[in-house]
């Protein structure tokens, strides 16, 4: 039996709004623990448009998504947020006392009093190619990701794709599949060089197969591919025997298991209300991109603001016997001595 | 304002009128125009803008950059006409400018 972590709050989803909410819950003395589907902290700053300059950030003329996110871990490492990265929540149920009670994919438990859920566009997750047929195969003998290597020892393997993780699970697969062939659309490719040299020399020596073309069709029976058929850009399709196939074509944002929590939905975002940015749901709260109310803004700092208003009304499950005080960190000695800075 | 013809799958045509200096992928949303979607919001880092430029207008357009090209790999039934709508600016040249939409974005 894991360890369950008892904490404040649980914020899901470690993009700007979520770390934003972990300053103003901190500045309330509200604990926060963040869970992200992604290895980094940052959303789609960090992912989608990290070198991208963002011009609308109040008081900040001018500054890249990396940038962004660097500035806010700055800001809320006086409050000491644990992350847990490259994870996803995947059940959240309600407690007897008021609370809740979350495990994400690595079974990791956390019960907390508030759930504050800052999912951005959703959740990152390897994009499927959308070829007619291909659930029937997947998680049989297609797979977006490699969890055991021994699953692929002695497999025939079609790696498509020509990012890092293509060319990653290639070099690392080649020593145990049978056969390996990578499968590119061009003979350029966006990975390490380095790793591209490597594949290059195992090709030239005859240890694996580097192909042009992009996967049109899937052939097989009951959910085990016997091969896939491919389409270059000049000639003719041609087939490639195999048993497995190992798409690498990137990453999509899909809204995931927070379909699953009973929490209302309005086309795939979560109304709720401009006094709190609470879901029907009391307790759990919604902010950022994900959350959706009369007159709602995809900006960040709308989810800033949205941020600081949960945190008034957080605090008050967190700690349902005392009363807040409003305080600016301007003038507030007590403020000023949690950030570190009095 | 130039005019930019959007061709579905279906050969629907749809023809609307868009500013200079926005690109081909804002001209398709505001328009309500179906099959560019535009995940990213213009950043070329997706490839739900993917369209086939009109083989007459691929020498105005030109070729995508290799950033545009690094993303064309996540693209499905990527063609040498392929580009992504939002890299493609629009000039007083794109005037009447013809591109079709996949049969799916990615």
């Amino acid at each position: 039996m894991t360890e369950t972590i008892k904490t404040d709050v649980l914020i899901i989803g470690a993009g700007p709004c979520g770390l934003f909410a972990v300053f103003e819950l901190g500045l309330l003395d509200v604990k926060c623990h963040l869970v992200d589907i992604l290895d980094k902290v940052g959303g789609q700053c960090a992912e989608l448009y990290p070198e991208k300059p963002i011009y609308d950030i109040p008081g900040i003329p001018e500054i890249s998504g990396h940038g962004l996110v660097r500035q806010l871990m700055e800001q809320v490492r006086p409050f000491d947020p644990q992350f847990h990265l490259n994870e996803m929540v995947v059940q959240l149920d309600k407690l007897g006392d008021g609370g809740f009670r979350a495990v994400t994919d690595a079974d990791k438990v956390f019960e907390c009093k508030v759930v504050v859920i800052a999912a951005g566009g959703g959740s990152f997750q390897p994009k499927r190619p959308p070829m007619p047929g291909i659930e029937a195969y997947e998680g049989k003998s297609v797979f977006y990701a490699v969890r055991k290597m021994e699953d692929f020892r002695g497999k025939r393997l079609v790696i498509a794709g020509g990012g890092d993780s293509a060319l990653d699970w290639t070099l690392n697969l080649q020593p145990i599949a049978e056969r390996v062939t990578l499968l590119h659309r061009r003979d350029q490719f966006r990975a390490a060089p380095d790793s591209v040299k490597k594949m290059k020399a195992l090709v030239e020596a005859g240890k694996m197969d580097l192909r042009l073309g992009q996967v049109t069709a899937l052939e097989g029976e009951g959910g085990m591919l016997s091969g896939v058929v491919a389409r270059p850009d000049k000639g003719e399709p041609y087939r490639i025997d195999c048993d497995t196939m190992l798409p690498f074509f990137g990453l999509t944002m899909k809204l995931g298991p927070v379909a699953d929590w009973g929490i209302r939905l309005e086309d795939s975002l979560i109304p709720v209300d401009t006094a709190a940015f609470e879901t029907n749901v009391p307790g759990i709260f919604a902010i950022g991109d994900i959350n959706t109310y009369p007159g709602k803004l995809k900006l960040i700092l709308s989810g800033f603001h949205e941020g600081a208003l949960m945190a008034q009304k957080a605090y008050h499950y967190v700690y349902p016997d005392k009363r807040l005080v409003f305080q600016y960190t301007t003038s507030s000695t007590s403020l000023q001595k949690k950030l570190g800075v009095a | 304002m130039p005019k930019i013809t959007f061709i579905d799958t279906a050969d629907t045509s749809r023809t609307v009128e868009t500013e200079i200096g926005s690109t081909v992928m804002e001209a398709a949303l505001k328009n309500g125009v179906p099959g560019v979607e535009a995940e990213c919001g213009g950043a070329c880092a997706c490839a739900t803008c993917h369209v086939y430029v009109d083989e007459e207008w691929r020498e105005k357009t030109g070729a995508p950059s290799p950033m545009e090209e690094d993303m064309l790999d996540f693209g499905y039934d990527v063609r040498p006409n392929s580009r992504l709508s939002c890299q493609i600016k629009v000039t007083n040249d794109l005037d009447g400018l013809v591109v079709r939409t996949p049969v799916r974005q990615a």
